[in-house]
């Protein structure tokens, strides 16, 4: 097993509001390997764009990284001066956000902004420059030469993020998080920028932090998953074991409501029943109980921790899914109201 | 944005034919020359800018030539009307008023234009850096703002002037003392909003330094504003000026000024009307100039008004 370019441990990360803490991010660790490319998956709020900021010191306020560790090559980027973290971003890991008409921006042209990413890690603008137009071709941006004197309100919404990633990929990262790049895209775009980004993986060797919604996205791109809900992961794994068998119902539940274009036409859209947990005040137990057909009475009380379900696979839940197939039908179950498959109904009285 | 207008399409390949519809302006095209396309279709704007260049150049042309010395006493009967001979008539001393108007025209636009160069000079800097770090830099600067706007200008403009003496460099320095705060609260205000962009995230995510953040894309997002702001600062100033000089305490004699012009004519008014009536004419159309081309810049400039 080769060394983690990128350890993260135990990260605990709060935003104080009027209202109290909210933990945003709870306890999440996870390794990178170089060259690898993981997904974390997750709804609105369940974490995963902090776990991403948290890592390059970039959480907005009033929000604070309280503990934890994120280790590169062996120095601790929690613990580093505003100085060198300032050198890491960018240089050695880069970021690219969610939406490209509002990363770039308006006034500058496109090609300045990726110069720029470039004079911050000491390039001059001469040898910046004819980068620039290597990498706009590197990501495949047509008439690269007269698109970077273009402004980015003259390129279209693809050709904007193609424009962010050739500036993620200035200074030759060895990590990429790319934050929701695709959310913003119609689906033709979404599905190049993520052939782009999966061909930088393989021919650059850049390790990728996928933060998505879309299974669709990570089964697309990524090795290995994370799935967070409540600011914590739940389970994680392989992408192709956890597709075919996820342990943690909330995963299943995920996979689950993927709309099916092979499904009865008249069958209704699956959805996970509930609202994701207030973080203010989060459940007791387990996360997801309040939300999860196969519960148990201890999923009420004991928080799981996450334990090897399969091998390299973890999943934080009492039951898992293994047991809720057998003794609950869960593959027949059609009613995925909380405590359906197991029949514990307890909390629909407390809640 | 409909336009008969035909821009050349720019990049490699062939020259397109002629009257190719542009359906998107030149890359070079962008943002200043929108603005000014914009502008010149604002016709009040327009004329007052030709006013302006006017004005200018009448203040330009008076540092090597006026009809008469300005400080000339006795080039013609005191309190006389408007003649061929002296267009705007002659004051109390028998000085030009056409010479005098002259030389005002230079200092009301030193002062004006001259302040705002100090107040952008000021403002700009310290409401970045409120702005962007907040916390108690921002508290320090937001309540020194509030204590500028606590007393009255005039005030602090008298008790400066009475400090330092009244040179012309003294009004600059005391008019800009009574006016920074527009403008820096302006820049403040800009830069709180445009500091939560996600551009500026990205900037950040990509390792740049603070001061790249604020003079690189935060500064170049406000100029809109600031050159607005800035176009309505230079009327402000003129008039302030020109009312420390009517009081007295403004630009000392012989240098003429519009507003101390119009103190001595006052004091003849029955008889030489054309003493206060020519400043005061100055003046307004001055100020109104000044105002119609701001009114015009904030049209322009306005991202949200792409017609």
């Amino acid at each position: 097993m080769p060394t983690p370019i990128l350890q993260v441990k135990d990260l605990h990360t709060e935003f104080l509001t009027d209202g109290g803490v909210v933990k945003a991010v709870d306890g999440v660790s996870f390794d990178l390997y170089p060259g690898e490319s993981i997904g974390i998956v997750g709804e609105s709020g369940s974490g995963k764009s902090i776990t991403a900021l948290s890592i390059l010191r970039l959480v907005p306020d009033p929000g604070r990284v309280v503990s934890g560790q994120v280790l590169f090559h062996d120095q601790d980027l929690l613990q580093i001066s505003g100085e060198e973290i300032r050198e890491i971003r960018g240089r050695d890991i880069a970021m690219i956000f969610q939406d490209p008409q509002s990363s770039l921006n308006p006034v500058l042209r496109t090609g300045f902004q990726v110069d720029e990413a470039m004079l911050a890690h000491g390039k001059s603008r001469a040898e910046a420059h004819a980068r620039t137009i290597e990498l706009l071709k590197q990501v495949r941006i047509p008439a690269a030469e007269s698109r970077a004197k273009d402004f980015p309100h003259q390129l279209s919404g693809g050709m904007r993020q193609r424009a962010m990633i050739a500036m993620g990929l200035a200074n030759a990262p060895s990590i990429l998080i790319a934050d929701e790049p695709t959310t913003a895209l119609d689906v033709t775009v979404q599905a190049q920028i993520l052939e782009l980004l999966g061909d930088l993986n393989r021919d650059l060797g850049t390790a990728i932090v996928m933060i998505t919604h879309n299974m669709g996205v990570v089964a697309g791109l990524c090795s290995r998953v994370l799935v967070m809900y409540a600011g914590e992961i739940v389970e994680q794994g392989p992408v192709e074991q956890i597709f075919e068998n996820p342990q943690h119902p909330y995963t299943w539940s995920l996979l689950r409501s993927i709309p099916r274009v092979d499904a009865l036409r008249h069958e209704r859209l699956r959805s996970i029943e509930g609202l994701a947990p207030d973080l203010l005040h989060p459940p007791a137990g387990c996360r997801f109980h309040p939300r999860c057909p196969f519960r148990i009475e201890k999923c009420f009380t004991d928080e799981p921790r996450l334990q090897e379900v399969a091998p390299d696979q973890l999943a934080a839940c009492w039951v898992t899914m293994g047991r809720a197939r057998k003794e609950m039908g869960a593959d027949d179950l059609i009613d995925i109201r909380p405590g359906a498959g197991s029949g514990v109904r307890k909390g629909e009285l407390t809640d | 944005m409909a336009t008969s207008v035909t821009y050349p399409v720019p990049g490699p390949g062939p020259a397109p034919a002629l009257g190719t519809a542009g359906f998107k302006a030149p890359a070079q095209a962008s943002l200043w020359s929108d603005a000014w396309r914009r502008l010149r279709r604002n016709r009040m704007a327009l004329i007052s800018s030709v006013y302006l260049v006017l004005l200018v150049a009448v203040a330009l042309v008076a540092i090597v030539h006026t009809p008469y010395s300005y400080r000339e006493v006795g080039v013609a009967t005191p309190y006389s009307g408007p003649s061929w001979a002296h267009w705007f008539g002659a004051d109390i001393l028998g000085r030009d008023v056409l010479s005098r108007l002259m030389v005002g025209a230079q200092i009301s636009l030193i002062v004006g234009v001259g302040t705002q160069v100090f107040v952008v000079a000021v403002g700009v800097p310290i409401g970045l850096l409120a702005g962007y770090y907040k916390g108690w830099i921002d508290s320090v600067v937001s309540f020194i703002i509030n204590v500028f706007y606590g007393i009255p200008d005039l005030l602090v403009a008298m008790i400066l002037l009475l400090l330092l003496g009244p040179s012309l460099n003294n009004i600059i320095i005391a008019i800009v003392a009574t006016r920074w705060m527009d403008m820096t609260r302006l820049v403040r205000g800009q830069t709180l909003a445009l500091r939560e962009r996600e551009y500026i995230e990205a900037a950040r995510s990509s390792g740049a330094k603070p001061a790249k953040i604020l003079f690189g894309h935060i500064l170049p997002n406000s100029l809109g504003p600031i050159i607005v702001q800035a176009t309505f600062g230079v009327p402000a100033a003129i008039l302030f000026e020109a009312f420390l000089s009517f009081l007295g305490i403004g630009v000392q004699p012989p240098t003429p000024s519009w507003g101390s012009m119009a103190a001595e004519g006052l004091a003849a008014i029955r008889i030489a009307p054309h003493m206060v009536i020519a400043p005061s004419i100055a003046l307004s159309l001055t100020l109104m100039a000044f105002n119609f081309l701001g009114d015009g810049l904030r049209d322009a400039l306005d991202p949200r008004q792409k017609r």
